[in-house]
């Protein structure tokens, strides 16, 4: 028994010595740069930035092969202080983008068709009879995209609708990915007109299955100045390169589909 | 003394290729065989390795494990071995080659649980070789490890220019191919 423990763990001590003698003499030379960019990273590994985790993005960033802006997560802030390590200056900031979930069908205006008791999934339920919920666009609200998100930014509200926290959200576009019904898209803040409905039905196919959806009425367009929305497929789309935000589609559209917060 | 140490490489090697033949280190056979250069970079590693665990195994059971009646403590003494060793190559690896580095990724700190390096140290212990004859086996079972890969290596490389059909494209074709050479290297059965 104590050969045991004097041999194992001499042989132990015996190898963490030699290990540490051999990473000061096989020490690579790692820029400081790099260090002090990691340091500041929210370190959350998320991937949104385009690169395999918060450490090859500093080593890319350090090698100037990344842009500084490029961290979703830390926004506009981190950018500046990256900037400050690498000695450039941010360039101008885009408009904040969110994940934004086109559906308002919540359970008082777009009703079941029937009661699904599968699995609890928007993807498992979305393959049954295609879909529990009248209308076979709408969100199913059992919570894909809930699950996928790190940053506790989407939930489904007592209406069974997803929802996205825009205070929270970094738009990693997990979400985008995880919904399968393709309903949420990445879009300018609440503080700018949406659609929140995502229907290629037919007008009177929208209006039995929900009273909040968009009927290709073409009202909005014919009311928008600046020709910035438009009814393609039976759907209204806004181009938010061209919308103003004046707020008249949300105001003319009479099944409340388009919002202005 | 020369032939015989031939016949123990030849033997770890060729007949009892390890990859084909016992079916050991399976899992960087698959996953680094892409290409020729990065398999011999794999095969490079694993054969300082293997020779390096296989003298220090040696030491280890002679002088402590059978002095002291510790034969228990082979299995969990020798993984601490490779485990060490592995972590040296890692390093001269990541300070000498930052390219192969990236290349082996995965696979090289995976060298640790590659059971063909713990493997061959169990079987210099049962086969009774001394220090020359485990060295020269463990060298040979990298050997025909390295052959193992390349071979494979070489048709996957070559098998990337054709269009296959869907359900054998990928993973499938590869697992043939190994079983292919693997029915190959039966032939070598008996040869000594």
């Amino acid at each position: 028994m104590t050969e045991a423990i004097i041999s194992l763990g001499s042989l132990g001590i015996f190898f963490g010595i030699l290990l540490t003698i051999a990473s000061k003499a096989f020490a690579v030379q790692v820029d400081p740069k790099e260090e002090e960019i990691l340091e500041i990273l929210p370190g959350a590994n998320c991937g949104a930035c385009g690169y395999p985790g918060c450490s090859a993005y500093a080593t890319a960033v350090a090698n100037g092969e990344a842009n500084i802006d490029d961290c979703p997560v830390g926004g506009p802030k981190l950018a500046a202080e990256i900037g400050a390590i690498m000695g450039r200056e941010v360039g101008s900031q885009e408009e904040r983008i969110t994940a934004t979930v086109r559906c308002n069908g919540d359970n008082s205006s777009a009703p079941n068709r029937f009661k699904y008791e599968g699995i609890q999934t928007c993807a498992a339920a979305d393959l049954v009879a295609n879909g529990f919920k009248g209308c076979s666009y709408g969100c199913l609200g059992l919570g894909d995209c809930v699950k996928v998100c790190e940053f506790d930014a989407i939930h489904v509200n007592e209406k069974g609708i997803a929802v996205v926290d825009e205070e929270k959200c970094v738009s990693c576009k997990k979400c985008v990915t995880a919904c399968p019904r393709d309903i949420i898209y990445m879009d300018p803040g609440k503080e700018y007109v949406h659609v929140l409905c995502n229907s290629y039905d037919k007008g009177p196919v929208v209006r039995s299955s929900c009273s909040v959806g968009c009927i290709a009425c073409k009202i909005c367009e014919k009311n928008c100045p600046t020709d910035a929305i438009k009814v393609v497929d039976n759907l209204a789309v806004i181009d938010y390169d061209k919308c103003i935000n004046c707020g008249l589609c949300a105001k003319k559209c009479p099944m409340n589909t388009i919002i202005m917060a | 003394m020369i032939s015989n140490i031939l016949v123990i490489v030849a033997s770890a090697a060729i007949i009892n290729n390890f990859v084909f033949k016992q079916l050991l280190g399976i899992c960087p056979f698959l996953g680094v065989s892409n290409k020729v250069e990065t398999s011999l970079g794999m095969g490079a590693a694993v054969t300082f390795v293997m020779a390096m665990a296989s003298a220090v195994t040696w030491a280890l059971q002679t002088y402590v494990l059978e002095t002291y009646n510790l034969e228990y403590l082979q299995t969990i003494m020798f993984i601490l071995v490779v485990a060490t060793l592995v972590q040296l190559v890692e390093m001269f690896i990541k300070k000498s080659s930052p390219t192969l580095y990236k290349a082996l990724g995965v696979f090289l700190p995976l060298i640790t649980t590659n059971c063909a390096v713990l493997g061959v140290a169990l079987l210099n212990v049962r086969s009774d070789y001394d220090i020359f004859e485990s060295v020269f086996s463990g060298i040979g079972a990298a050997i025909g490890f390295t052959i193992a890969l390349v071979l494979l290596a070489g048709i996957r490389e070559k098998l990337e220019e054709f269009e296959l059909p869907k359900a054998f494209d990928g993973l499938p074709i590869v697992l043939i191919s190994a079983g292919i050479i693997a029915l190959a290297f039966t032939g070598f059965q008996g040869f000594f």
